[in-house]
C-alpha cells in the first residue's frame, strides 16, 4: 500500500536538490519503517512484564520457527510482486512437495534422489503457474488459487491425509530443518541471496520494470514473460524447500499444515515489508522484518494470555496499524527526499 | 560493450558537429544555423494496405542527419502506421526503406534499432518506479560479473544528461517524482545515447505545459546542432512545430501532401490545407 499512493502526487511540482547525510541516507531506506515497527514490537514485549517469559532462548527460538517459513516464502511473493504478480498456491506448495518426495521415496528412492526431484517438481508448479499467467494471460491470482487447491487436494490423495515421519537422517536431517537453527540460517540465505538479486542484478531490475512498466520494459527488449516464469518458479521452489525444512524439523509431514494460512503470512511478510501490491517496487530485506514483526506479536499475544478467539482479531488490527504507520513513515520519506 | 556505445557518442560530439556546420554552410543555403548533412533516412512509394483499408499510398519522404522533418497530420491520416512502418513495426506492402545510403528490409523494432532507428513515444518510455539512471539503462545495464554497477552507470547518465543539457535533481531519484517535461527529456536522451542515426518524436509534446514543451523544443534543437541525428517530429501543435523543425511534410488521407521547408511557409499555410481537407470532407 505505501507505494501506491505516490502515483496520486505524481504531479508534483519539481523537486528542490536531493539532501544528502546519515539522516536521510537512513530515510532513504524503504526497509526503515517496518524495522522501526518490529523493533518497537520487540521492545514491548522484551520489556513488558512478561519480558522474563520472551527474553529467553527458547522462545526465541519459538519466534524464530514462525517467521522462518513464512520469510522463505516471502522473498519468492516479493519478487513475484514487484513483477506485478501474486502466488496464492505457495502455501499448498508447501504442504505438497514433502509428500512428493516421500511418493519419491516409497517407489524405492534414496533419500537424496527424492529430494532433488521434490525440489524440481516444486519448481514445476511454478513453470505451470508462470506459463498459464503468461500464454493464456489469465490473471495470476486465478491461475494459483486454481493450482492451490488442485495441490491441496493432491496432498490428501498422496498422503492418505495422515502425517508421515520423514525419513531424512543424519547430516540431511541437521542441514534440512533437523539442527534447531538451521531454518533461520535458510531463512537468511535466500533473503539475503533474493535482495542481493534485487539490488544489485539485472534481473532485479528485470522484475521491477516488468512490474512497474511492462510495455516499456518490454519496448526496451526485456522478456517480461520470461522474467515473470522465472520467477514463479522461484517461488515455487522456496515454498517446497520451506515445506521440507519446516516440516523436518516438526518431525512429521503433515497434509493439515501450510496451506493457504501459510501463503497469507508470506505475503502479509512481503506487503507489510514494504513490497508494493501493484508491482514495481519493493524489498526482500523488508518482508524478512515484516516475518518477524508478525511472528513477534504472534509470540506475545500467546505469552500475554490474549484469549485465543480474540488472537486474530488483535492480528487483524496489528497488520492494518504496522501498514498506516510504514505508509506515514513513507510519506515522510517522499517528503523529505525530493 | 554497451560502455563503448556510450561513450562515443560523447566523445565524439564536438568535432561531429562542427564539421556539417562548416560543409552545410559552404554549399548549401540551409534553413538552420547549421546545414544538413548526408541523407540519413530515405522512404520511397511506400503504400499499406489494412484489408479494405487503404492506410498509406506511395509515400516519399527523406530526411538529413542534423535535419529536424516535421511530420503533421490528423488523427487517421496514417502518422502512426508510418511511423511503425519506419520502426520495423509493420512491413510495407510495397516500397523501399533506404538507411544511410543503403536499402533495408526492416524485419523487426529490435533490427531497426539496432540499424539507430530509434523512437520516443509519448508516455511509455520510463518506468516509473526505478531511478532515472536505471531507466537510462534498462536492458543496456554497465555490469561486472553478475553484478549491476550501480556507480559507474549513475556517473554516465550525469555525463549524459549534462551533455544534452538537462537539469535534473539527483539521476538517483525515482522517475515518478519528476515532472512530465523532465521525464521525456530523459526518454529523448536515453534515445539519442544509443548509437541513434534517425530519431522519431511520438507526440513530444503532447499533455505538456508550455514551459516544459519549451524545453523539450530546445533540447531538440540542441540534438539538431550535434549534426550527427535525423530528427522526425510527429506533432499536432503546428506553431510548436514551426520553431524547430527545418521542414515540414503534411500527411492526409495517408499521402504526403505538403513537403516545404519551414522557412518557406507559415502557421497559416498549413491550416489552410487542413481546413481544406475539412471542407472537402
Amino acid at each position: 500500500m505505501a507505494q501506491q499512493t505516490p502515483q496520486l502526487t505524481r504531479s508534483a511540482p519539481s523537486a528542490p536538490a536531493a539532501r544528502t547525510g546519515f539522516g536521510t541516507g537512513l530515510l532513504r531506506r524503504r526497509e526503515l519503517s517496518i524495522v522501526l515497527v518490529t523493533i518497537a514490537a520487540f521492545a514491548y514485549f522484551s520489556l513488558g512484564s512478561y519480558g522474563s517469559a520472551f527474553n529467553t532462548t527458547n522462545n526465541y527460538h519459538i519466534i524464530m520457527q514462525y517467521f522462518a517459513p513464512w520469510a522463505i516464502i516471502a522473498a519468492g511473493e516479493s519478487m513475484l510482486l514487484i513483477c506485478g504478480e501474486i502466488d496464492l498456491s505457495a502455501g499448498f506448495t508447501y504442504t505438497f512437495v514433502p509428500f512428493v518426495m516421500m511418493a519419491f521415496y516409497n517407489q524405492g528412492l534414496d533419500v537424496p534422489l527424492s529430494l532433488v526431484l521434490a525440489i524440481l517438481v516444486s519448481m514445476g508448479i511454478g513453470l505451470v503457474n508462470g506459463l498459464i499467467r503468461t500464454v493464456f494471460n489469465l490473471s495470476s491470482f486465478i491461475t494459483t488459487l486454481g493450482m492451490g487447491f488442485f495441490l491441496e487436494g493432491m496432498t490428501y490423495i498422496q498422503s492418505n491425509a495422515e502425517p508421515t515421519p520423514p525419513p531424512l537422517t543424519g547430516t540431511l536431517a541437521d542441514v534440512l530443518g533437523g539442527w534447531r537453527w538451521s531454518e533461520l540460517v535458510w531463512a537468511l540465505l535466500i533473503i539475503v541471496l533474493m535482495q542481493v538479486a534485487l539490488s544489485y542484478t539485472k534481473y532485479g531490475v528485470y522484475a521491477q520494470a516488468a512490474g512497474g512498466n511492462p510495455l516499456s520494459a518490454a519496448e526496451s527488449g526485456i522478456k517480461v514473460n520470461r522474467v515473470k516464469v522465472a520467477t514463479f518458479m522461484l517461488t515455487s521452489l522456496f515454498a517446497g524447500l520451506a515445506g521440507i525444512v519446516d516440516q523436518v524439523r516438526v518431525g512429521s509431514f503433515d497434509p493439515t499444515s501450510g496451506g493457504s494460512q501459510m501463503m497469507f503470512m508470506a505475503v502479509a511478510a512481503a506487503v507489510i515489508g514494504g513490497t508494493a501490491l501493484l508491482g514495481g517496487s519493493g524489498t526482500v530485506i523488508g518482508a524478512l522484518f515484516g516475518a518477524v514483526l508478525l511472528a513477534i506479536i504472534q509470540n506475545g499475544f500467546t505469552l500475554t494470555g490474549v484469549n485465543a478467539y480474540a488472537f486474530d482479531v488483535v492480528i487483524g488490527v496489528a497488520v492494518v496499524a504496522a501498514m498506516l504507520l510504514n505508509v506515514y513513515i513513507s510519506s515522510l520519506r517522499r517528503k523529505y527526499l525530493r | 560493450m554497451s560502455e563503448e556505445e556510450t561513450d562515443t557518442p560523447g566523445a565524439d560530439v564536438p568535432h561531429q558537429a562542427a564539421a556539417p556546420d562548416e560543409n552545410g554552410a559552404g554549399t548549401e543555403s540551409g534553413p538552420g544555423a547549421s546545414g544538413p548533412g548526408a541523407e540519413a533516412l530515405r522512404v520511397e512509394g511506400i503504400s499499406k494496405r489494412f484489408g479494405p483499408v487503404t492506410a498509406l499510398r506511395d509515400i516519399n519522404l527523406h530526411v538529413r542527419a542534423g535535419e529536424v522533418l516535421g511530420l503533421l497530420g490528423d488523427n487517421g491520416a496514417g502518422k502512426s502506421t508510418l511511423i511503425k512502418i519506419i520502426t520495423g513495426f509493420h512491413r510495407p506492402d510495397s516500397g523501399r526503406i533506404v538507411l544511410g545510403g543503403e536499402e533495408v528490409s526492416l524485419r523487426s523494432v529490435a533490427h531497426a534499432r539496432s540499424l539507430g532507428v530509434e523512437t520516443v513515444y509519448q508516455d511509455l518510455a520510463l518506468v516509473d518506479e526505478l531511478p532515472v539512471y536505471l531507466n537510462f539503462f534498462l536492458n543496456k545495464e554497465l555490469t561486472a560479473g553478475p553484478f549491476l554497477r550501480h556507480g559507474a552507470m549513475r556517473r554516465r547518465a550525469v555525463d549524459a544528461l549534462a551533455e544534452v543539457g538537462i537539469n535534473i535533481p539527483s539521476v538517483s531519484a525515482e522517475v515518478r517524482a519528476l515532472s512530465g517535461g523532465q521525464r521525456q527529456a530523459i526518454a529523448v536522451a536515453r534515445a539519442v545515447n544509443t548509437a541513434a542515426k534517425v530519431l522519431l518524436l511520438d507526440e513530444p509534446l503532447a499533455a505538456m505545459g508550455a514551459r516544459e514543451g519549451g524545453q523539450i523544443l530546445r533540447l531538440i534543437d540542441r540534438l539538431r546542432q550535434r549534426g550527427d541525428l535525423a530528427i522526425i517530429l510527429i506533432a499536432h501543435n503546428y506553431s510548436q512545430v514551426m520553431d524547430v523543425c527545418d521542414r515540414v511534410n503534411l500527411l492526409q488521407h495517408g499521402e504526403i501532401t505538403f513537403d516545404r521547408p519551414t522557412a518557406e511557409t507559415s502557421v497559416a499555410e498549413l491550416l489552410e490545407l487542413v481546413h481544406a481537407e475539412y471542407r472537402m470532407a
